[in-house]
């Protein structure tokens, strides 16, 4: 069996090739805009943030889905266990990246004394700031950043070291197994005082930190997590085409493009939950949002978001023979994660912007530099251990796996 | 109505089913069914079962049920019986999806039931010949279907060599009727063919 992976030179050649047009925008945008006016600035580190917490996010779903998958005790998720545990070994990286981009946001880039993006910096006569200080302050967000990426990171490596552990434990021994059980249980609790509440608030709501929505966090994860899935998808049909994965069949693709469709339409629910008690109750401070949003300059974008991530997925993905087909899955995979960019895009954007929004090559080439580094970085992980997960308990179990 | 005869075995174990049917299968015989005392994981795929339509009628069930939903609640609140709700327009959208929502669920999951009921003919009342009482206990029971030409020792000589427990030789009705198993079976004769 061919379980070992090597990176062929037409990945490694696109992967550099999108990093290196990454970081040409990146210099390029940084030389133009950060010389340009205070809309030029935020923008230069606005599209920053969006896209590195969005892969940040993605790849912390594909720790979730392993810890979800460990707990259910999931046997179909084993045949291609080493793609989001790659992924998830690589949460550092973005991490990094992405924690860099918000202390920089939030305690370097400042014009005129304030901060474009994070006003609740400087909360100083603002009563509705000051009354949300205890939670919203510099001290808070430095510290819970790092706490919070540490914490992924460290959840991301040590699911990966226990899972190759088991390839030298010794034949039919289940104590990593459930040794994974225990950490799973934990991460989930991390998970949950995270992802699925707090960070999503502190990064990216407090934009608009006038405004709130409990049901923002389980929309950004619901984001999240389908664009998590697609990215693991994108994985195993690539490797299945490059004569890896031959334990991988129509089967696991199938259960995957059910996720994909299945959290679409939950993303829809969360996206439609918070627009419609808003638009319902029409409380001003509350409208003032989605006024913008939906009906002012970025209504073609909010519009295209809800075709690209509800209309297309459940028109193509809903019948069987799609979701086994692996051209359509992949396709669909790629319109998902575009989709749940601008998605995050449009949570970003019109808050401290307004009408001088674009989308054009800075936001393009950005998002082209992280994909670039997602393949980049997970495929060189990947070639470190067998695609086979070779003594798992659950091995036989996968590979006779029907949807 | 159509009076059959059909050569019925009878297994006490699914590792043995599974091999006889495909036996059954390659041997030419009409298979008429297999029934059996719980689900058993593979066995549509065993017996060559296609995929069926069912989830395009609830696909069909289901915007009939959206359109009903839209269609009769803009008619009401735009033309029947206008009201104004918080200065809200009368066509409010967002205000009708979750019936929307809820009347497609419905909708797709009633006619899905029924639709399920017919393609199986099963009703409250209605009735099909029971090929054997221990078919919903602990037996596997396959019934195929086969006319006077077929050599009624030949088949059970068959039957037996896959595994067969039990083996009969049964004239039976082979579709539903409506009524009573002891009063209403059209007709029935039930032999067993060398013990």
């Amino acid at each position: 069996m061919n379980d070992r992976f090597e990176i062929p030179a037409r990945l490694r050649n696109t992967s550099l090739g999108l990093i290196a047009v990454g970081v040409l925008v990146l210099i390029i945008g940084g030389v133009t805009k950060l010389g340009g006016d205070h809309y030029e600035q935020t923008r230069f580190w606005l599209v920053l943030l969006q896209t590195s917490v969005f892969f940040l996010l993605m790849a912390v779903a594909s720790i979730f889905i392993q810890a979800a998958a460990s707990l259910a005790q999931g046997g179909w998720i084993v045949a291609y266990k080493r793609i989001p545990e790659a992924i998830g070994a690589n949460v550092w990286v973005f991490g990094l990246i992405a924690g860099i981009i918000l202390m920089c946001v939030a305690f370097v880039f400042s014009v005129d004394g304030h901060n474009p993006i994070y006003h609740w910096v400087h909360p100083e006569g603002d009563k509705l700031l000051e009354g949300k200080s205890a939670f919203l302050n510099p001290a808070m967000f430095a510290g819970f950043t790092i706490v919070t990426i540490a914490l992924w990171s460290f959840f991301g490596h040590k699911f990966r070291a226990l899972s190759i552990a088991q390839e030298s434990a010794p034949k039919n021994s289940t104590k990593i197994y459930w040794n994974m059980v225990k950490w799973s249980a934990g991460f989930l609790l991390v998970y949950a005082l995270t992802q699925m509440s707090t960070t999503p608030w502190m990064w990216i709501m407090s934009i608009d930190a006038h405004w709130y929505s409990t049901m923002f966090s389980w929309y950004t994860f619901s984001s999240a997590f389908v664009s998590g899935m697609s990215v693991i998808l994108l994985f195993v049909v690539y490797l299945k085409n490059q004569g890896n994965l031959e334990i991988v069949n129509k089967e696991h693709v199938h259960d995957l493009g059910k996720f994909m469709f299945a959290f679409s339409i939950f993303w829809t629910y969360t996206w439609f939950a918070q627009y419609m008690l808003i638009w319902y109750s029409n409380i001003p401070e509350e409208t003032t949002y989605f006024k913008m949003r939906q009906q002012g300059p970025y209504s073609m974008i909010w519009y295209s978001v809800f075709i690209i991530n509800f209309i297309m997925p459940i028109l193509i993905l809903m019948a069987r023979p799609s979701k086994r087909n692996y051209f359509t899955v992949s396709f669909m995979a790629l319109v998902i994660i575009f989709g749940h960019w601008l998605d995050f895009y449009i949570m970003t954007m019109p808050g401290p912007l307004g009408s001088h929004w674009t989308l054009g090559w800075y936001e393009l080439g950005i998002l082209a530099g992280f994909a670039g580094l997602m393949m980049f970085t997970v495929s060189r992980t990947l070639t470190k251990a067998s695609l086979v997960p070779n003594n798992h308990p659950l091995l036989k179990e996968a590979i006779l796996h029907q949807s | 109505m159509a009076i059959k005869k059909f050569a019925v075995a009878c297994y006490d174990d699914e590792e043995v089913l599974f091999p006889a049917v495909k036996k059954v299968r390659n041997s030419g015989y009409k298979l008429h069914d297999v029934y059996t005392p719980f689900p058993v994981h593979g066995l549509d795929g065993a017996l060559g079962l296609k995929e069926t339509d069912l989830h395009v009628a609830g696909f069909i069930y289901g915007i009939a049920g959206t359109c009903t939903a839209v269609g009769f609640m803009s008619w009401i609140f735009m033309s029947d019986w206008p009201v104004n709700f918080g200065g809200k327009p009368h066509f409010s959208l967002p205000a009708f999806i979750p019936i929307t929502f809820e009347l497609t669920v419905l909708f797709a999951a009633v006619g899905m039931v029924l639709t399920f009921c017919y393609l199986n003919q099963i009703m409250p009342g209605v009735k099909k010949h029971v090929f054997h009482p221990r078919q919903s206990d602990d037996l596997f029971v396959v019934a195929l279907e086969i006319n006077e030409q077929v050599s009624e020792q030949e088949v059970t000589d068959f039957l037996k060599s896959t595994g067969a427990v039990e083996t009969s030789i049964q004239i039976a009705e082979s579709e539903w009727w409506y009524g009573r198993f002891d009063k209403d079976e059209p007709y029935q004769q039930y032999k067993t063919v060398n013990g």
